[in-house]
């Protein structure tokens, strides 16, 4: 099989033996290993958990120890290179850290009210915040829905679908207190209004979520904020 | 601009669209009966000249262009441009006073 990686401006191919069951990490990894140890790139599970494998797949964004071979290679030939909308520290390894910069920008973090001398919060599973908040909650930060997203490509400001996701999650939170504050962090051009639901980071998700589904949650949220006169 | 100010632009946008749904299908409706009804130029003059309807209907129109067309291309601007800050907001409003200039120039000019 013939893999072309990018690697700075160029791409340089390489010859990799196919193997039945083989993933794209286990191509990335065999050239690593056997053709040229220089190459750069990240994993740590292996079983898509952690979120650290995630590359463009012949353009497509993916976690590259879920997607097996047989599923993406065209003409027995496949193209990787580093996610799409990040900084590129060298060959398949990006800068995450404006990624994860945005999801403090959106208030990602959780402000609790009570203290250590309160009792537990009881919030009832089927009650529909819990559903709601249950709906995003899984998300593990891979970035592939960030490279998805052809908005963050035009407006570098734009916080990106990961962190409008979580952020819908906390506002879904009864505990939370910090529900206006994050409503206020996540408005205008570089929050949710920017989104124009190409729904691309729903397509590619890897954990099947719809952050789509909760920037339009928090749409309709800060409307209501306007309307109502709380923002 | 404030967050406020941008998640209002944004509520207005959609409700200005909310708007333009309706009143664009029954522009065009009109547009196909007048069409296929063979009316003459004078004779949708007679009908629109004094009428009040058509005038709030067109007046209502012009204004939900006006909100609706520069707050999109304010995203156009800073997508396609990269242009952003009080420059493009300046340029937009004078955009925004245009369309409704000659807007309400063609409304009256079928109603009075």
């Amino acid at each position: 099989m013939k893999v072309r990686v990018k690697r700075g401006a160029a791409y340089e191919q390489f010859e990799v033996p196919r193997h039945p069951s083989q993933t794209v990490l286990d191509v990335v990894i065999y050239i690593q290993r056997v053709l040229d140890p220089s190459l750069a790139y990240r994993y740590a599970c292996r079983v898509g958990m952690c979120g650290s494998c995630a590359m463009m797949v012949n353009d497509v964004p993916r976690w590259t120890c879920r997607t097996h071979v047989d599923r993406v290679a065209k003409d027995d030939s496949l193209t990787i290179g580093p996610l799409r909308n990040l900084p590129v520290i060298r060959d398949l390894v990006v800068d995450m850290r404006e990624f994860f910069d945005k999801w403090a920008r959106a208030k990602g973090d959780f402000r609790g009210r009570q203290t250590k001398e309160d009792d537990f919060a009881p919030v009832p599973p089927s009650s529909e915040p819990r559903q709601l908040a249950d709906a995003g909650i899984e998300c593990i930060g891979c970035g592939v829905c960030y490279a998805a997203c052809d908005v963050v490509k035009w407006n570098p400001d734009y916080l990106g679908p990961a962190a409008l996701n979580r952020a819908w999650t906390l506002v879904n939170d009864v505990r939370d207190a910090g529900r206006l504050e994050r409503l206020r962090a996540v408005s205008g051009d570089a929050g949710c209004h920017a989104c124009h639901s190409h729904v691309s980071c729903t397509e590619r998700c890897p954990k099947k979520l719809s952050p789509t589904g909760s920037i339009a949650g928090l749409k309709r949220a800060v409307a209501k904020a306007v309307v109502q006169g709380d923002l | 601009m404030s967050y406020r100010t941008q998640a209002a632009l944004w509520v207005a946008q959609r409700a200005s669209a909310a708007v333009l749904a309706v009143f664009v299908v029954v522009h065009l409706f009109t547009i196909i009966y007048a069409v296929r009804g063979g009316l003459t130029g004078a004779e949708i003059l007679e009908r629109t000249r004094g009428s009040v309807g058509w005038f709030a209907f067109y007046s209502l129109f012009v204004l939900a262009v006006t909100i609706h067309v520069p707050i999109g291309l304010r995203s156009v601007c800073l997508e396609w441009l990269r242009w952003r800050g009080p420059s493009r907001d300046f340029v937009l409003i004078l955009f925004a006073a245009i369309l409704a200039w000659t807007g309400m120039q063609a409304v009256l000019s079928i109603y009075i």
